[in-house]
C-alpha cells in the first residue's frame, strides 16, 4: 500500500473541506473519505486506488448520518448506518422488505458490520482486469487502455448498459432497491447540500467508464431517503448466485407490487448482477402496469427489458437467467401476505 | 498438540508471539511512552510514512504502539502487539481468519486500519477464555465436535461463532451458516462448525 495521511472529520462540512480536489478528479481523487473501508483498503492494498489522503468520516456516525428515522414521507436513512443494522430495522424489514433483504443477503456478517451504506452504493467493481493492474487493458482503471473483458472471462460481466469501452457489473445489491423505490440521495458538497435522484447518481460506462457517479469531486453521500408506498411493502429482493450465501449476484431482482387483486396498478423493479449501474427496469415495468400479473406476462415483462441485452460469450447464461430471476421474483411478490 | 507444548515447554505459537514481542521490545504491552517517533520536522510537509502513536485497547489491555498509519489491525495483532492467534489469509477481506471483535462486533481486521480502531474495545481470540484459563463455551464447542482439521481458519472461525452465539443468531442452521459464511475453511469442515455452534448456543441460552 503506498503512503497515505489521514484525518478525521469531525462532521459532513469539514468532511468536505477537507476534500477539497481538483474537479476533474473523479473516483481517482488523491483524496477519499473511508468509513467501513471495505472497498477503498482492499482496492489500495491492490494499488488500483492510490489516495494521497483518507479523511475518515466516521465520527459522522454520531448525528443525523448514523441514524434510520420514520420521516412522513417514508424513512431516511443516514449514510454511515452500518449495512447490518439497517438489515435488521424493523421499519425497514416491515415497511420496505426488498431494502432489508438486500442488505441481509449482501456480502458476509463481519462485511455487513464493517460497511457504512454511503460506500456501499459506490462500491466498485468486481471485474477481475479492474482490480489486478498486472492486466494493461481496463478503461475504468486507466482510461483509454481498452477493454480487456470484452473477449477475456466475462463470466459475471454485465449484459445491460454495456458499452464497446467497458462491460464491469454493478457488484452491489442495495442499490437495486434504491433504485426501484425512487430513493432520493442527500449529499454534501463544497457549495452546499443538494438532493439528487438515485437513479441519476450512477453513470452507465459509455465512453468514459472511469466515472462512475454524478457525484462532484469532493462531494459526500450523507442521507437516503426512501419514499412509503404500497410498492415498498409488498416486496421482496431475490437473489441468484454461485453459492447459498456470500457471493455476488449472477442475477437479482428486488420487486415491489402494488396490486387491485390480480391487476397490477404500480410496480418497481431494480435489476442487479447484469447491469454495468443499479438497473431500473422501466421496460418491464411499463409492460405490467395494469395487467393481470400470471406467469405469461412476467415472463413477456422479462423478455421485454432483456431485449436489449448484449452478451460477450461466457455470459450469454445471464440472459436466461436474468429473465427467470426476474419472473420468479414478481411471482413471489404476488404471493405475498401483507 | 497441548501435550507436546507442555512436554517440552516450547511451542511454535509461543517461540512466534516471543519472537514478535521481542521485535517491539519499547512498545509491547501496556508499555508507555515508548518510541513515540512522531518524525515531523518543524517547516516540513508532514512525512506520510512517519510513525504514528497509536494506542489500541485488546483484550482489556492498552497497548501504546508507534505505527505506519497503513499498518492494518491485523498487522498491528500480529507484527507488534505479539498477538499472533488471529490469523492472515488472504489479506483481502475474503476469508474472516483474521476475524476479531471490534466493540464485540465480528469485523475484518485485515480490512481494518489500527488507526480507526483506537477508542474501541477490540477482542482477538486470545481475549475469549476466562481469567482462570477456562475456555470459552464456543471454544470448548470446537474441541467437542472436533471443528477443525489443520485449525488455521479456527480462531476466525470461533470469533464468529461466539459473535453469533452472544447476538442469538444461533437459532437454526441456516441462521447459522449465513452468520458464518464470511468465514471458510478449506478442509470443509463446516458439518463439525455448525454442530459446534449449536452446541455452544445451547449452553449460553441452556436449552436444545
Amino acid at each position: 500500500m503506498r503512503p497515505f495521511t489521514y484525518e478525521q472529520a469531525p462532521d459532513a462540512r469539514a468532511a468536505v473541506q477537507m476534500a477539497a480536489v481538483p474537479s476533474d478528479a473523479h473516483v481517482r481523487s488523491p483524496v477519499q473519505f473511508i468509513g467501513g473501508g471495505t472497498t477503498l483498503l482492499d482496492l489500495m492494498k491492490l494499488d488500483v486506488m492510490r489516495p494521497a489522503t483518507l479523511v475518515d468520516i466516521t465520527p459522522l456516525e454520531k448525528a443525523e448520518a448514523g441514524r434510520i428515522q420514520q420521516t412522513p414521507q417514508g424513512v431516511r436513512i443516514g449514510a454511515l448506518v452500518r449495512m447490518s443494522d439497517a438489515a435488521e430495522h424493523p421499519l425497514l424489514v416491515q415497511q420496505f422488505p426488498m431494502v432489508a433483504q438486500s442488505l441481509a443477503l449482501a456480502a458476509s456478517q463481519q462485511l455487513r458490520t464493517m460497511a457504512r451504506l454511503g460506500g456501499n452504493v459506490l462500491q466498485r467493481t468486481r471485474c477481475p482486469y479492474f482490480r489486478e493492474i498486472a492486466y494493461g487493458q481496463c478503461n475504468k482503471r486507466e482510461p483509454g487502455s481498452g477493454c480487456a473483458a470484452l473477449d477475456g472471462h466475462n463470466r459475471l460481466h454485465a449484459i445491460l448498459g454495456v458499452s464497446e469501452a467497458c462491460i464491469a457489473s454493478y457488484p452491489g445489491d442495495w442499490a437495486q432497491a434504491l433504485v426501484a423505490l425512487d430513493t432520493n440521495v442527500e449529499v454534501m458538497g463544497p457549495r452546499g447540500p443538494r438532493v439528487i435522484p438515485f437513479a441519476e447518481l450512477h453513470k452507465p460506462p459509455a465512453d468514459t467508464p472511469h466515472i462512475e457517479t454524478t457525484l462532484v469531486p469532493g462531494e459526500l453521500i450523507t442521507a437516503f431517503n426512501v419514499p412509503a408506498s404500497a410498492a415498498a411493502r409488498r416486496s421482496l429482493y431475490l437473489k441468484v448466485r454461485d453459492r447459498e450465501s456470500y457471493a455476488f449476484a449472477l442475477a437479482s431482482a428486488a420487486v415491489g407490487l402494488d396490486l387491485d387483486g390480480e391487476r397490477v396498478r404500480d410496480v418497481r423493479i431494480g435489476l442487479g448482477g447484469v447491469a454495468t449501474v443499479p438497473w431500473r427496469a422501466r421496460k418491464a415495468e411499463e409492460a405490467l402496469r395494469g395487467q393481470v400479473l400470471d406467469e405469461a406476462a412476467a415472463e413477456k415483462a422479462a423478455e421485454a427489458e432483456f431485449a436489449a441485452a448484449r452478451t460477450h460469450g461466457h455470459n450469454d447464461f445471464k440472459v436466461p437467467v436474468g429473465r427467470q430471476t426476474l419472473v420468479r421474483a414478481l411471482m413471489a411478490a404476488k404471493a405475498m401476505e401483507v | 498438540m497441548g501435550g507436546d507444548t507442555k512436554a517440552t515447554g516450547v511451542s511454535r505459537r509461543g517461540f512466534l508471539a516471543s519472537s514478535a514481542s521481542t521485535a517491539a521490545v519499547p512498545l509491547a504491552a501496556g508499555v508507555l511512552g515508548a518510541g513515540a517517533a512522531s518524525a515531523q520536522a518543524p517547516g516540513r510537509a508532514p512525512d506520510p510514512r512517519a510513525p504514528v502513536d497509536m494506542v489500541l485497547k485488546v483484550n482489556g489491555t492498552d497497548y501504546r504502539l508507534p505505527l505506519d498509519i497503513r499498518t492494518t489491525l491485523l498487522d498491528a495483532l500480529r507484527e507488534h502487539a505479539g498477538l499472533t492467534g488471529a490469523k492472515k489469509g488472504c489479506d483481502q477481506g475474503q476469508c474472516g481468519a483474521c476475524t476479531v471483535h471490534l466493540d464485540g462486533q465480528p469485523v475484518l481486521s485485515c480490512l481494518t486500519l489500527a488507526v480507526m480502531a483506537q477508542g474501541k474495545a477490540v477482542t482477538s481470540i486470545e481475549g475469549l477464555e476466562g481469567r482462570d484459563g477456562t475456555l470459552h463455551p464456543v471454544q470448548q464447542a470446537f474441541i467437542d465436535n472436533d471443528a477443525f482439521q489443520c485449525g488455521y481458519c479456527t480462531p476466525g472461525q470461533i470469533m464468529s461463532a461466539a459473535a453469533c452465539v452472544e447476538q442469538g443468531r444461533a437459532g437454526d442452521e441456516a441462521a447459522i451458516r449465513e452468520f458464518m459464511s464470511g468465514n471458510l475453511c478449506r478442509c470443509a469442515a463446516y458439518p463439525n462448525i455448525v454442530a459446534a455452534v449449536k452446541q455452544a448456543a445451547v449452553v449460553k441460552t441452556g436449552r436444545a
